[in-house]
């Protein structure tokens, strides 16, 4: 997994695209529209926020993203073609095999792809390390704690070095101090690894203090009604959710919420 | 319990030092109190016996059982084993076929959709009264025993699998298909394990079950000849009014019963102690 480590993130519009979504509708059952005329342009390096409140299609354009479902107009365009392994995903829950140890869980996409687990240790010990877990690897999910699961669940996304990670709200279960240490955490391995993820999230900070981007929806039909940049510089520390950048952001955001659930009603 | 906990200093406070006492006092009452209440019974039975002069061939005592059970060990001990050879092919029988079927119903709902009533209606008719067609149907006097016992044993195999392999992580199974898994490498890697600890559950109520309709088989059809198990025995002795020899056949069926129960308990606790909350020892 030597190419994990060196992959540059270039500036913003200089960044090679992953996927495009055209135009995307889904209905359910025939009469809801779940998702509405969604467009989006995925980059390479792009951390873009899903925000929006429940009902608005965020998690339904992750299931699409992730070919869990099909749209049912539009199109979903990935770069290249998109192969296995293309996409890692981290879930709400951490969603580990209780009856395998952190390595096995880690080692599974290798494994559904018919590798030995001798041949993928380096890979699975690599990602381990990213989410500073390496001395974990043979202990089993129930002796850790939720925010450990966590990181596993994360080690896991990224052992196969996918080209997008998907996250559907994945620390909103946690309480708020780990919360946030997963979210610093998250950030440091991005700049580390420069990786391109679609982060589900139905708060406002969390999104501010992670994202480039932030697509703002709203509910009935689940629609995009805004999209956000957030121009301040990676690394974000500490110090970045005292100041006052965040806060102008953070309150962009609210506002820009307040407006599409109040069109969504 | 948890990786990232250190070990206090062995500093106890009153609290835990009662409560400690209490966990050592409960580990030796959880064998010693069952056992005084077995002694305590043989003894009041055997002075009952002795203090109303009640005939033995309507109540013998403990010890005259015990006597009986020595004197007619060869006769009890084929039978045993009889019995046993016969319980534990049916359980084995059960395990396969009942395992089997709810792989079948889980990979096809159809096939569920067109058999699950007839296992369901296997399962609620009584084996008494099945069994004397049986009879007729099947000559091997093992096979006949056999597939009663299989009759009684697998719905609970069948229906506690199939329950386990629909309970799989909805999250993890996305995730499967998510990384392109091929419905075999879903059925091992995923929902077989998942399923693990139903199919245990159902393994310690199928153990007893085989074992129940083991007996009531040879009750009913009879194994007939050289193959007697302990119900032949049972059926037997009461013919000849040998009370001890029908309560010595009664305890042998009794131990039968405790050891596959404590074989199926081991079995699910060996299989399940690293993993599932249901063999994980709690702290306090």
């Amino acid at each position: 997994m030597s190419d994990l480590l060196n992959r540059p993130t270039l500036p913003l519009g200089q960044r090679k695209k992953v996927l495009e979504m055209k135009d995307i509708l889904k209905v359910f059952s025939g009469t809801v529209s779940a998702l509405k005329g969604m467009s989006l342009t995925v980059n390479e390096g792009d951390f873009i926020s899903l925000l929006g409140p429940s009902g608005c299609g965020k998690s339904t354009a992750l299931r699409l993203i992730a070919g869990l479902m099909q749209p049912t107009q539009g199109r979903i365009l990935w770069e290249g073609g998109q192969g296995r392994g293309d996409i890692g995903v981290v879930f709400q829950e951490p969603t580990l095999m209780p009856w395998a140890t952190v390595a096995r869980n880690v080692y599974l996409p290798f494994r559904l792809r018919k590798r030995s687990f001798a041949s993928a240790r380096g890979e699975i010990r690599e990602a381990l390390a990213l989410v500073g877990l390496e001395t974990f690897a043979d202990a089993y999910p129930r002796e850790l704690s939720g925010g450990m699961k966590m990181r596993v669940s994360i080690a896991r996304a990224l052992v196969t070095n996918p080209r997008l990670i998907l996250m559907d709200e994945p620390f909103a279960a946690l309480d708020e101090i780990t919360r946030q240490k997963l979210n610093n955490d998250l950030l440091a391995l991005k700049a580390k690894i420069g990786c391109t993820v679609i982060f589900v999230t139905h708060s406002v900070f969390e999104s501010v203090f992670l994202s480039d981007r932030i697509i703002v929806m709203a509910a009935r039909p689940g629609r995009v009604v805004e999209e956000l940049q957030v121009g301040a510089h990676y690394p974000r520390d500490m110090a970045f959710r005292t100041s006052i950048e965040y806060a102008a952001h953070t309150s962009v955001v609210s506002k820009a919420l307040l407006t599409a659930m109040g069109e969504g009603a | 319990m948890s990786v990232t906990d250190t070990r206090a200093d062995d500093v106890y406070d009153a609290e835990e030092a009662r409560r400690a006492r209490a966990r050592k006092v409960e580990s030796v009452a959880r064998w010693l109190l069952p056992m005084l209440v077995m002694v305590g019974t043989v003894l009041i039975w055997q002075w009952l016996v002795t203090a109303y002069q009640i005939p033995h061939y309507l109540l013998p005592g403990p010890f005259r059982v015990w006597q009986q059970l020595m004197t007619d060990w060869d006769m009890l001990s084929d039978a045993l084993l009889v019995t046993l050879r016969i319980t534990v092919m049916a359980l084995s029988v059960a395990v396969a076929g009942g395992v089997l079927l709810a792989i079948l119903f889980d990979q096809s709902r159809f096939a569920e959709l067109i058999f699950y009533p007839y296992a369901v209606i296997l399962q609620v008719t009584p084996i008494v009264s099945i069994a004397p067609l049986i009879f007729i149907y099947v000559k091997d006097p093992t096979a006949r025993v056999l597939i009663c016992a299989w009759i009684v044993a697998f719905f609970p195999l069948l229906s506690n699998t199939s329950l386990g392999l629909k309970s799989t992580d909805h999250n993890l199974r996305d995730l499967f298909s998510i990384y392109g898994a091929s419905r075999w490498q879903r059925l091992t890697f995923l929902q077989l394990p998942s399923a693990l600890p139903y199919f245990l559950g159902g393994l310690r109520i199928a153990g007893g079950l085989a074992l129940i309709g083991a007996i009531v088989a040879e009750y009913v059809v009879g194994t007939g000849g050289a193959g007697s198990g302990l119900a032949f025995r049972i059926l037997e002795a009461s013919y000849r009014l040998n009370i001890p020899r029908m309560f010595a056949a009664l305890l042998l069926i009794g131990v039968v019963g405790v050891a596959i129960f404590a074989l199926t308990a081991l079995v699910s606790h060996l299989m399940l102690r690293k993993w599932h909350e249901s063999a994980i020892r709690r702290e306090s």
